[in-house]
């Protein structure tokens, strides 16, 4: 048995795997991963997708049987919140009053949606945030045919949400402050597939439409929105996603160093070398040019959490991982790779305006950097690979169709 | 439970106990099993989760779905007729005693 004692603090999709990726590398020392969910860590991506629309059980959500925890000698504390860190000590608090001692802590508490700034909202029981699988038990109830579902916000959250809501029934409004959908993730020619598709399936659409004020009626529920034009919208259920906010306070209660987030180093150390962060909470320098970012992803998570693993047992490793995403919505799936918010070149491979399949590729100075591709996971296969290489490729071959995925994947390699 | 057998690509054998209703890919990482990730928890978004199910289990199984069979053009390993995404396998009865081998790479 090593004398080693690590503390993982947030059972999520970064805490639980780090744990399982701990005891696969051999670690035998003591583990305890603490959590202030009623839960073994689970999948938030079904949350607002199969979850919602009753496809997929709350068992179905667990990311590993719960027994795996008992037979590799993991410690699991639900319902349990870390209060404080005491770094001279090395001990962690926890909110039941327990004193955990840590030779090295893993922070990956990951974060909570931004709450909208108005007070009339905060003691309405039909306005709804999405993070936890108890946010949608509490909202499912009221998701019934014909019921009337007013969404601020137009990320992936709220349309996907919008997507099961119209295949249940609802009569959706969707809000965005902005002039598109997907502002901060995507490109205008994707956001505008989006809007076509969600004004296809009957979402009424409104861009650059804020909410004035909240009426709140007898109930204590919010009754109807006015809008920035002055308009009355009729509601029976709100949903807000407006964006997350790192769980970085412990962190920064501890004098570690945050700023958006817990800032770490390559191999995802913070300030205090016997202390790390991985997943959302985490804001990590990039790989190629160092600026730093935070991702909000299942793939970053897990990938960190597999990263930090081997760091922690002694073989120090950087986190360089190929970023991707995905989301769905009605019978489109939307799969991203790569980042692209430094792009000077846009390359649309197949018909945006008709149907449901395309691919955009994004170019930095002739390089392919990222992908959204929708429908064809034939050309997500490539656009991996592509990304992955950073492969250089005439946006003339990339736009003709007539070249199939996989005789584009030939040409690449042939290249590379 | 339904017993399914894991064999590794360099030979090594492991057979675990998964659930009714509980898909192949959950009871590898819920025993730890090395070489499957699924990575997307079986949205069939990541094909980080393919095996080649052995000739003999292979008729034991439900066909694909057309979602499935796209998918397996993403797999890291280049798939055969016998590839599925173990995510999309569900335990039951039938599939009792299954052999599934774990490809070189998923990534
Ligand atoms: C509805 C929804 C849909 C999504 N869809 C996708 C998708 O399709 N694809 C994708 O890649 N990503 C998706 N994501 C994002 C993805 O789920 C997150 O990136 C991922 O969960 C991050 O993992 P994490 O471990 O950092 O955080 P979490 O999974 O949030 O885990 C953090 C845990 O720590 C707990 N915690 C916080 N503070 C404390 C404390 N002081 N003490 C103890 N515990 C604490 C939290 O309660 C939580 O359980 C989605 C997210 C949501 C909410
Ligand atoms: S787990 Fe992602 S496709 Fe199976």
């Amino acid at each position: 048995m090593s004398s080693e004692d690590i503390v993982i603090i947030g059972a999520g999709q970064a805490g639980g795997e780090l744990a399982a990726a701990l005891r696969s590398l051999g670690y035998d020392g003591r583990l305890t991963l603490v959590g202030n969910e009623a839960s073994y860590p689970y999948a938030r991506p079904p949350l607002s997708k199969a979850y919602l629309l009753g496809k997929c059980s709350a068992e179905e959500l667990l990311i590993r049987a719960p027994a795996m925890y008992d037979q590799q000698n993991i410690n699991v504390r639900m319902n349990t919140a870390a209060r404080s860190i005491d770094r001279k000590a090395k001990t962690v608090t926890l909110s039941n009053g327990e004193v955990l001692s840590y030779s090295k802590l893993v922070i990956a508490t990951g974060g909570r949606p931004r709450q909208l700034p108005v007070r009339e909202l905060s003691g309405a029981a039909n306005v709804f945030y999405v993070r936890t699988r108890a946010d949608i038990d509490r909202m499912r109830p009221y998701f019934a045919p014909g019921a009337r579902l007013a969404i601020i916000g137009g990320g992936f959250i709220g349309l996907e949400v919008a997507s099961v809501a119209r295949q249940l029934g609802l009569d959706v409004t969707l809000l965005e402050s902005q002039q598109r959908l997907l502002a901060r993730a995507t490109c205008p020619l994707v956001s505008e597939f989006f809007r076509r598709i969600h004004h296809e399936e009957g979402v009424d659409v409104r861009l650059q439409t804020s909410v004035q004020s909240y009426l709140v009626g007898q109930s204590g529920n919010v009754e109807t929105l006015v809008s920035d034009g002055g308009e009355h919208i009729r509601v029976d259920i709100v949903l807000v996603g407006i964006g997350l906010v790192p769980n970085s306070e412990l962190a920064e209660a501890a004098g570690l160093e945050v700023e958006n987030g817990i800032v770490v180093d390559e191999c995802l150390r913070t300030s205090d070398p016997a202390i790390y962060a991985i997943g959302d909470v985490a804001r990590f320098p990039d790989a190629g040019n160092g600026a730093l970012r935070r991702i909000e992803s299942v793939p970053n998570a897990t990938e960190q959490a597999r990263t930090v693993a081997e760091t922690l047992l002694g073989r120090p490793r950087p986190y360089i991982s190929l970023p991707w995403f995905w989301s769905d919505q009605y019978d489109v799936k939307l799969q991203i790779v790569g980042l692209s918010d430094e792009h000077d070149q846009v390359v649309l491979r197949g018909d945006l305006t008709n149907g449901r399949k395309f691919a955009i590729y994004y170019l930095r100075n002739g390089v392919v950097s990222a992908a959204d591709i929708v429908g064809s996971p034939q050309d997500f296969a490539v656009a991996r690979k592509l990304v992955a290489a950073a492969a250089v490729v005439d946006p003339v071959i990339l736009a003709d169709t007539r070249i199939t995925p996989r005789d584009l994947s030939r040409m690449v390699a042939a290249v590379a | 439970m339904v017993k399914v057998t894991f064999i590794h690509p360099d030979g090594r054998q492991e057979q675990h106990e998964g659930s009714d209703g509980q898909s192949v890919m959950r009871v590898a990482t819920s025993n730890l099993v090395d070489g499957i990730i699924g990575e997307c928890g079986g949205d069939l978004s990541c094909a980080t989760c393919h095996v080649f199910v052995d000739e003999v289990s292979w008729r034991t199984l439900p066909p694909k779905t057309p979602e499935e069979d796209d998918m397996l053009a993403v797999t890291a390993v280049e798939p055969t007729e016998f590839s599925r995404l173990c995510c999309q396998i569900k335990c039951s009865e039938s599939l009792d005693g299954i052999v599934v081998h774990i490809p070189k790479a998923q990534r």
